[in-house]
């Protein structure tokens, strides 16, 4: 019997990069930037092209998901429950991801404008502060770009780590139903889609 | 004949894909990013599909095969 051979892409093993970012913003805070190529990348693949091409082929973080959560059996694989995917959930996790975002980066404004100093710590579910010191010495940069580092960092990880948690109570990929990219990418593709 | 067919819910689903990813016999399309289209024709309703789903959006049903050719 012929075997079938399943074609394998590049973009099948981003799950690494996903891995790769956080150990580098373990060493130096300012690899955290990379992470915008995440937030830019399918905002241009739903505004140019209308499609979900990043969430379907090339997320890293849904990548990383299913390999913890199917390959290595870290998954319950149970139902999430109706309202973790419901639209006024996704729509509000949104907003509320956006709003963080921009207090974000409004604090790094405070840094840049002199009104803030540069604290060189991340931040976990918004809430707990961890010293990050060892991540920044200074660099040819501003303070306001390593500022921008950390707050960009801790959102990264806040959201993998809740990524991770739906992951082992529910499916592999329930993180993906509220995804902010995700919800944001799906809206642009839908309101592109009335326009035919 | 009665035939099991995978049948996605578009207001449930967040087309994120993993359905396509899972699919063995590649039957699932994400349409335009808006949401998640079977091609009846190619499915076999083994169901991976809707195990994989996050969103709990794909059943499997079982449709009436002389019906859905007409």
């Amino acid at each position: 019997m012929a075997k079938n051979k399943v074609k394998r892409h590049w973009y099948e093993y981003l799950w690494i990069w996903s891995i790769v970012y956080f150990a580098l913003g373990f060493f130096n805070i300012l690899f955290a930037w990379l992470g915008m190529i995440d937030f830019i990348l399918p905002l241009i693949f739903a505004i140019v092209g209308g499609n979900k091409w990043f969430c379907n082929h090339m997320c890293g973080r849904g990548q990383l998901f299913w390999v913890l959560g199917r390959n290595m059996k870290c998954s319950r694989g149970k139902a999430a429950p109706a309202w973790l995917s419901s639209k006024w959930f996704r729509y509000g996790f949104l907003i509320f991801f956006l709003t963080m975002f921009g207090t974000m980066v409004f604090q790094t404004y405070l840094v840049f404008s002199g009104a803030g100093t540069l604290r060189k710590a991340i931040k976990l579910f918004w809430t707990f502060k961890v010293p990050w010191q060892w991540a920044y010495n200074g660099s040819l940069f501003p303070d306001w770009v390593a500022q921008f580092g950390f707050g960009f960092y801790s959102l990264m990880l806040t959201s993998t780590l809740i990524g991770l948690i739906v992951m082992v109570l529910y499916k592999e990929r329930t993180w993906c139903t509220f995804c902010p990219m995700g919800t944001m990418t799906q809206g642009i593709c839908k309101l592109k889609n009335n326009d035919k | 004949m009665v035939k099991k067919k995978a049948s996605p819910d578009k207001d449930r689903c967040v087309a994120c894909g993993v359905c396509a990813l899972q699919c063995p016999r590649k039957a699932i399309n994400i349409y335009r990013g808006c949401y998640a289209v079977v091609e009846l024709e190619k499915c076999v309703g083994c169901g991976i599909c809707s195990k994989a789903c996050p969103a709990n959006a794909i059943t499997i049903n079982e449709i009436n095969q002389e019906v859905a050719n007409g």
